[in-house]
């Protein structure tokens, strides 16, 4: 970060047409190919996370519908055995790392500055990487499906089965290299979030006064950073276990339970890393429906980074069946269930706001309202789970497949359709069609609850997960067909939300800068916003500054229409961790191909890799260095040498 | 041979001591989980139509912001309640552990069990050489005697689970677990590979008789025998198992010594065939000799093109392995 000491004269002035048109010369990046290439506007990024992880929710759903036809009655021959592990395997992984985070990042790249009050990320061109080896990530394990190699070990991919002997193909090894460069873009798009959060705060917005899907996606970007090395470690190692027979997980020397350990203190954090932001947009955007500040604040900010901590001491409760020593047993028992209270303190702030408030019920708040109450399924059947001697009937049954489908889709998808509704007019300057609106929400959540409320019964009556098909007079049958008929309508339900989308997005109605009355700084711009977001950097004066007139708490205001400028070449404020105050003058990178080469170089290390080509290897891993060489190269424009020169 | 007490796979009826202990607790979570489920959903639903404005979405910004007191006062109650709850599931949760822990007894028997892709393999354990033994996919138990479970797999992780007597153990290759279960009636429980092994884990199916302390006895006896030697029109079929099939199988008292694929010594007194994915009649055996890659598409067992004629013979040959 190039940081300049601000000894310049920075006044406060009004925003008139002269500054917005000098911003707009200085932010605004080329048009055509290049410059959808080269942007590093977080807000294109943003849209492409969200555009990104929605394929990847198409084709993770498009695997479940034929599972689901295989599985409508016994004995049924539509797939082979390989091909419905193949497709549980893609549709686990695809919906759990391929759509599930990044759609959360998808909506946090996008507000986390407009949030802020800040004019872009703290590293625009590494959130460029973070998305474009996102991209590539994904394609390199489709690409191994598309050839026949799809993994075929779930998304949990335990050795020995995962190892060489059981499994010689290269479907394991798509797996690996693929999930380490997804890694990488999750690393990297972590790290920028808590610099954002913690550096780009406009300035008077002190840390108590930020919105709490920043507090989410923050605590979730630390959990990824501490959780995400176990897993790209365990990657690697199957890796070379299976491609140079060093034995990790072998029953050799190595111990097949060590992938297991690795892989769940990694995954059930991550469990929280695609929940916490979810329930950050929910705290946000449920209160405007309801016309008044979300109840416990503070309190709702604690649960967040409590539940977080706490996610880190839980992981073997995925492991409850596999002989593990009774004190550990009742350690991680207890734990699991502790867990529990920061949640319910969510979900007793969402309901006395819902009680204190006056709900306006648009579609968004239907989602939420709907969400509040899926949580709390997919909650307690979590809670099921954690007594350990129910879970060793629970775990391996779909009993355990509702319970996830509770959280994925309850916590997840719920709020991520009502943020839709709620920030695309942002996004686009568009309303989402609330007749449509209303249609899309009933059939999502009817058809969910149809699908998944009797999938806890096919889990009691002992039908296990992860098999093909299963016999006749277990009364197994009538269930699944249910669940495969709700799985038709929930799927019918993502259709009416493209079609809305689609639709809306020529012909609904102008959105206006503010067309719900939001209290947080994003409404304070035109929609969709400039390329520099605010004309003037806004001054905070409290945690809600669109509605301090209505609320009028203190005597204080805060600033939006006078502030600094920042208007002597790509700039931005940067302000203290705590406090927000004024600390110093980014300077913006500029439009760069840097970052997309160096995720296509990455990407082509690990093909190469995966070929064991290792002439190819030495050439991308050369290649890689000359992008990061370019990126990092300095440059006159963002340094602040000739400045303190003319001091 | 008892009655079926339920062939099916639920766990919330139970038949063992160990496995009441832990059906009760799970009951007493899924009552106290739709509770809570109900109570949210209607305090959402009150609210939602008991709070409720009549502008349209569009209109939200009409609507004044305000911020009445009180809120804080639902997350103290509930929260408060909602920590009540989870600590007395807590106890009972520990209490249950306890409980299940260990046997109340000295175990009767010790089983071991071995996974592979994708059968089971069970040895009765002894002292005494002589009366130790092999069976697949079929254990019969003594009925109101603990049985300790010794667990282990030949290949990749499985996980024995026979719902209606008790937890499920996984099989971690490098390590053997242990366990216990114990059948209070007679019956036959049906139990299924419950981790995932690969193609065939969906057919990987167990079955586990128990009996009475005598009918067991009685049973025990008859597997420790080898088979008989085979006469008369039996001959030719003893002949081309042993061609074809034994060096994968094991025959006991015969050249028939395969280690690869189940024991077959007694396996026409079997209520099933192919790890239980079949009933074992003459039809079904027959069919998964003639061509077992279409009944179990993957698993390790050849199809051998066998003549109409051989399969008939080895299939009465193996018939008479009672």
């Amino acid at each position: 970060m190039a940081v300049a000491d601000s000894d310049r004269s920075l006044e406060l002035q009004q925003s008139g047409a002269p500054a917005r048109e000098r911003l707009a010369r200085i932010w605004e990046g080329e048009a055509g190919l290049r410059g959808w290439l080269s942007t590093v506007d977080h807000k294109e990024y943003g849209k492409r996370y969200i555009a990104t992880a929605f394929i990847f929710l198409i084709l993770g759903g498009l695997e479940a519908l034929v599972m689901r036809v295989q599985l409508a009655g016994p004995n049924k021959t539509l797939l082979t055995p390989e091909q419905y592990n193949q497709l549980f395997s893609m549709h686990g992984l695809t919906m759990i790392f391929l759509y599930a985070q990044p759609v959360l990042s998808g909506f946090s790249v996008y507000l986390f500055p407009l949030l802020l009050g800040a004019r872009d990320m703290a590293f625009p061109r590494l959130n460029a990487f973070s998305y474009w080896i996102y991209l590539f990530s994904g394609l390199f394990i489709y690409a191994g499906f598309v050839l026949g190699y799809g993994p075929n070990d779930g998304w949990f991919n335990y050795p020995p089965y995962a190892s060489m002997r059981y499994n010689p193909g290269p479907n394991m090894d798509f797996y690996a290299i693929g999930m380490i460069l997804f890694g990488v873009s999750s690393t990297a798009g972590a790290a920028n979030f808590v610099v954002t959060f913690l550096r780009a705060r406009a300035p008077g917005m002190s840390i108590n006064r930020v919105p709490i899907l920043t507090w989410g996606t923050v605590t979730a970007s630390f959990g990824i950073l501490f959780s995400v090395p176990a897993v790209s470690l365990a990657f690697f190692l199957l890796w070379t276990d299976r491609q140079f027979g060093t034995d990790f997980f072998n029953s050799g020397q190595g111990q097949p339970l060590l992938w297991q350990h690795l892989f769940w203190i990694f995954a059930h954090p991550w469990v929280y890393v695609v929940v916490l932001p979810a329930m950050g947009i929910v705290s946000d955007a449920l209160p405007i429906f309801c016309r008044r500040p979300l109840v416990g604040y503070t309190v709702v900010v604690l649960a967040t980074v409590a539940t977080m901590v706490m996610g880190f001491g839980v992981w073997l409760h995925h492991m409850f069946a596999t002989g593990i020593p009774y004190l550990a047993l009742s350690f991680f028992s207890a734990a699991s269930f502790v867990i529990t209270i920061p949640s319910a303190v969510a979900v007793f702030a969402w309901i006395a706001t819902i009680w204190t408030g006056r709900p306006v019920l648009s579609t968004a708040f239907l989602f939420f309202a709907g969400f509040i109450v899926m949580f709390t399924l997919g909650g307690v059947s979590g809670v099921m789970t954690a007594a350990a001697p129910a879970d060793q009937q629970l775990t391996d049954t779909y009993f355990v497949v509702a319970h996830i489908h509770y959280v994925l889709i309850g916590i997840n998808v719920l709020a991520v359709m009502g943020g839709l509704y709620v920030w695309f007019p942002k996004m686009t300057g568009r309303l989402l069609d609330e007749r449509l609106g209303r249609w899309n929400f009933w059939t999502v959540f009817l058809g969910f609850n149809i699908a998944f409320l009797p999938m806890h019964w096919t889990g009691l009556a002992g039908m296990p997960r992860r098999i093909y098909t299963y016999p006749e007079g277990l009364g197994w049958t009538a269930v699944n067909v249910v669940t495969t008929i709700g799985a038709f309508i929930l799927a019918a339900g993502v259709l009416l939300l493209l079609v809305n989308m689609y639709v809306s997005r020529r012909h609904g109605a102008a959105a206006g800068p503010d067309p719900w009355g939001g209290p947080t700084l994003e409404w304070a711009t035109t929609s969709p916003p400039p390329t520099y977001n605010f004309a003037v950097i806004p001054a905070v004066a409290s945690r809600h500054p669109l509605w301090e007139g209505s609320l009028d708490e203190s005597g204080e205001r805060s600033s939006l229409q006078r502030g600094m400028i920042l208007d002597d070449g790509k700039e931005m404020l940067t302000t203290t961790a705590l406090d927000a105050e004024p600390d110093a003058i980014q300077k913006m990178p500029p439009d760069t191909l840097a970052p997309l080469l160096a995720a296509l170089a990455a990407t082509a290390l690990g093909a190469a890799a995966l070929l064991h080509a290792w002439i190819g290897a030495t050439i991308f891993t050369l290649l890689l260095f000359a992008a990061l060489l370019v990126w990092l190269w300095p440059q006159r424009a963002m340094g602040q040498i000739s400045e303190q020169a003319h001091v | 041979m008892p009655t079926p007490a339920d062939p099916a796979m639920n766990y919330l009826e139970a038949f063992g001591e160990k496995a009441e202990a832990i059906s009760l607790l799970t009951w007493a979570l899924l009552i106290l989980s739709i509770a809570v489920v109900a109570i949210i959903a209607l305090l959402t639903a009150a609210g939602v139509t008991m709070r409720r404005t009549s502008l349209a979405a569009e209109d939200a910004k009409r609507e004044p912001v305000l911020r009445p007191s009180g809120g804080l006062s639902w997350i103290t109650v509930g929260v408060a309640l909602s920590t009540l709850a989870l600590f007395a599931s807590m106890a009972w949760n520990a209490y249950t552990m306890a409980a299940v822990n260990r046997p109340p007894r000295a175990p009767a028997l010790t089983i071991e069990v071995i996974g592979h892709q994708w059968w089971w393999q069970f040895r009765y354990k002894s002292d005494d050489p002589a009366q130790t033994f092999e069976t697949a996919n079929e254990a019969h138990i003594p009925i109101g005697a603990p049985v300790r479970l010794e667990v282990r797999t030949q290949d990749v992780i499985h996980s024995f689970w026979i719902p209606a007597l008790g937890e499920k153990i996984d099989l971690i290759p490098s390590q053997t677990n242990v366990t216990w279960f114990e059948a209070e009636k007679p019956g036959v429980y049906r139990g299924q590979c419950a981790e995932y092994c690969g193609q065939q884990h969906a057919h990987m199916a167990i079955a586990v008789v128990a009996e009475t302390p005598e009918a067991f006895q009685a049973w025990r006896v008859a597997q420790l025998h080898p088979a008989e030697a085979q006469q008369g029109g039996l001959i030719e079929g003893e002949a081309l198992f042993q061609a074809r099939c034994s060096a994968c199988h094991t025959v006991r008292g015969t050249l028939a010594g395969g280690k690869l694929g189940p024991d077959l010594t007694h396996v026409a007194s079997r209520l099933g065939i192919a790890a239980n994915t079949l009933q074992n009649t003459t039809a079904t055996l027959s069919g998964w000799i003639a061509d077992p890659q279409r009944i179990k598409p993957g698993n390790k067992m050849p199809t051998l093109d066998l003549q109409a004629s051989e399969l008939g013979a080895i299939r009465r040959y193996v018939q008479s392995l009672k």
